[in-house]
């Protein structure tokens, strides 16, 4: 039974990351507690904790293409990548979202996981252009018909975000998977790990845009009957 | 032999940078804040492999004592304004882009001519490390290439990337201190505990059961927490490592990262990731706060079951 204490810093971490205290705070403490329980005394702990954050300072490592980022940012990236989108002005809701969703996965998908997001792009693009073509092809849409139209817009960039950004190697999520594997004796490489970040993306464009679609084809549907 | 060492290098100075840029920048109240944290991360880097592993213990203590106490702030580094920046977005065009894929670009072809080629023999790289290593050298090719064609400031890119990188703020060392307690579970041996216990709640052999269990763990422990980053040493140690990578001889590969998309279908489904799904309803003036979540169940839930069987076909399948 006394070897469940040293399942007490799962605890620790579920319910500090749950009440919102500082994670890093919340991390440490989880470390010390687990490292006490499992039978190292607190130098010792110290040590392992030091050791295995300096083990692991290969994950810290991509933001060294901050500076890269942020020049070209300098220069108008972000207006640049909206000009982008816009160029898809005059289609349909469903197909512009569909573009978007993949434009999000495939700059995503090679280090520019910036370019899109909600304060940049969806809320004074994306979201007001998936508005104005639904309305244009559906006429003018009820309240709560125009507040799905919004939320799968902001739907769109947090899954094509997600499901794009792990094929890029040098991400922190790919590089945390090498470190915490590489820690129990199975080392692996960036790459090896995110070409299998590729079929949950297609699976994840598939689901996803098939389901902008019939979205796009419901409000047809349900407006069909009120307007024009 | 060029190895990680070369990087940390390399990245060290630029937190280095960072740290003095902080200390100088006297738009932040919290300067000295930011300082001492990069400092600290910058001397981890270029340091770090020289000091005592208790050194280094304390060196996490006092970065974490500093994000704990709120002593981070954001700095205001001067840059281009929105309208200048669309003039230049206007003038330069889609080859904006060009600079960022000579990152990927330098690494991914890079990695696949050393490995299939001659190259390999002559041993230039650390083994497995080359990618990475490939990636910094990405990363100043493709400075170089900016800054030769845009030809900004000298110390422009610092400042560009200090403003991105206070943005981030404390928690661009949160992936490095969570793979850091995945190695103090497995140290203390939290995987073998639960590995046990999931052993006899599993019935044995069954493969399904226990990728479906691991990919549950994922995604229910990402909706509590918010953060699949923080889920995947848990379930790493309890399941993911014991039972499918050592008792099942699964593919570690697979089983790690599309484990890690698991808890992404989570991420989409929780209101506790807020910057993803409360924030943007409140940026789009939602009248239900949990409107992005609505949208994001649909695809979530499918999209998860896809997981289970990549992980099923891809590490065990195709893999044995």
């Amino acid at each position: 039974m006394a070897d469940y204490l040293v399942l007490s810093g799962i605890l620790i971490v579920v319910v500090g990351f749950a009440l919102r205290f500082n994670p890093l705070l919340v991390v440490v403490v989880a470390a010390i507690v687990t490292g006490l329980l499992g039978g190292l005394d607190f130098v010792a702990v110290i040590e392992a904790l030091g050791k295995a954050f300096n083990d692991n300072r290969y994950i810290s490592v991509t933001w060294i293409i901050l500076p890269v980022i942020g020049l070209l940012e300098r220069y108008g990236l972000q207006q640049r990548a909206r000009a982008v989108i816009e160029s898809v002005r005059g289609a349909t809701m469903g197909k512009l979202l569909l573009v978007y969703l993949l434009f999000r996965q495939v700059t995503a998908a090679i280090g520019m996981k910036d370019v899109g997001g909600h304060p940049q792009a969806v809320r004074p693009l994306v979201a007001p252009m998936a508005e104005a073509a639904a309305e244009k092809s559906h006429g003018d849409l009820p309240e709560d018909e125009r507040e799905k139209v919004k939320a799968m817009s902001a739907a769109t960039d947090n899954v094509g975000l997600f499901f794009g950004e792990d094929i890029f190697f040098a991400i922190a999520s790919i590089l945390l998977i090498q470190g915490v594997f590489e820690s129990a004796g199975y080392p692996l490489t960036p790459l090896q790990l995110s070409v299998w970040a590729i079929p949950t993306a297609i699976c994840a464009f598939f689901i996803h845009g098939s389901r902008i679609l019939a979205f796009d084809r419901r409000l047809g549907r349900v407006m069909g009957g009120t307007t024009r | 032999m060029i190895t990680y060492e070369w990087l940390y290098i390399l990245a060290g100075s630029f937190f280095a940078l960072w740290a003095v840029l902080s200390l100088l920048d006297r738009s932040n109240g919290k300067r000295l804040g930011n300082a001492a944290f990069w400092g600290l991360l910058a001397a981890s880097f270029l340091l770090g492999s020289h000091l005592s592993d208790f050194a280094n213990g304390l060196l996490v203590l006092a970065m974490v004592g500093i994000a704990g106490i709120g002593g981070l702030g954001r700095s205001d580094p001067a840059t281009t304004t929105v309208g200048q920046r669309f003039d230049f977005s206007k003038l330069l065009g889609n080859r904006l882009f060009l600079p960022a894929l000579i990152v990927p670009v330098t690494a991914v072809a890079g990695t696949l001519l050393y490995n299939y080629t001659p190259l390999f023999e002559t041993g230039l790289f650390e083994e497995r490390r080359e990618t990475l290593i490939l990636f910094g050298i990405g990363v100043i090719f493709a400075l170089v290439a900016a800054m030769i064609w845009l030809k900004p400031p000298l110390l422009a890119p610092a400042e560009e990337g200090r403003r991105l990188l206070d943005s981030i703020g404390w928690a661009a060392i949160l992936p490095q201190m969570l793979a850091a307690l995945g190695a103090v579970f497995a140290l203390a041996g939290v995987g073998d505990v639960i590995g046990g216990a999931a052993g006899t709640l599993i019935p044995e052999n069954n493969i399904l059961i226990a990728v479906i269990v691991f990919c549950l763990g994922m995604a229910i422990f990402t909706m509590i927490m918010g953060n699949a980053f923080a889920a995947f040493p848990v379930m790493a140690a309890a399941i993911g490592i014991p039972l499918l990578v050592e008792d099942y001889g699964g593919n570690p590969a697979v089983i790690g990262a599309v484990g890690m998309l698991a808890g992404f279908c989570g991420t989409l489904m929780t209101p506790m990731a807020a910057n993803f799904n409360i924030v943007p309803a409140a940026l789009l003036e939602l009248k239900d706060q949990n409107g992005v979540i609505r949208q994001q169940i649909g695809t979530a839930i499918p999209l998860w079951f896809c997981n289970v069987a990549i992980i099923y076909i891809g590490a065990f399948l195709l893999w044995n």
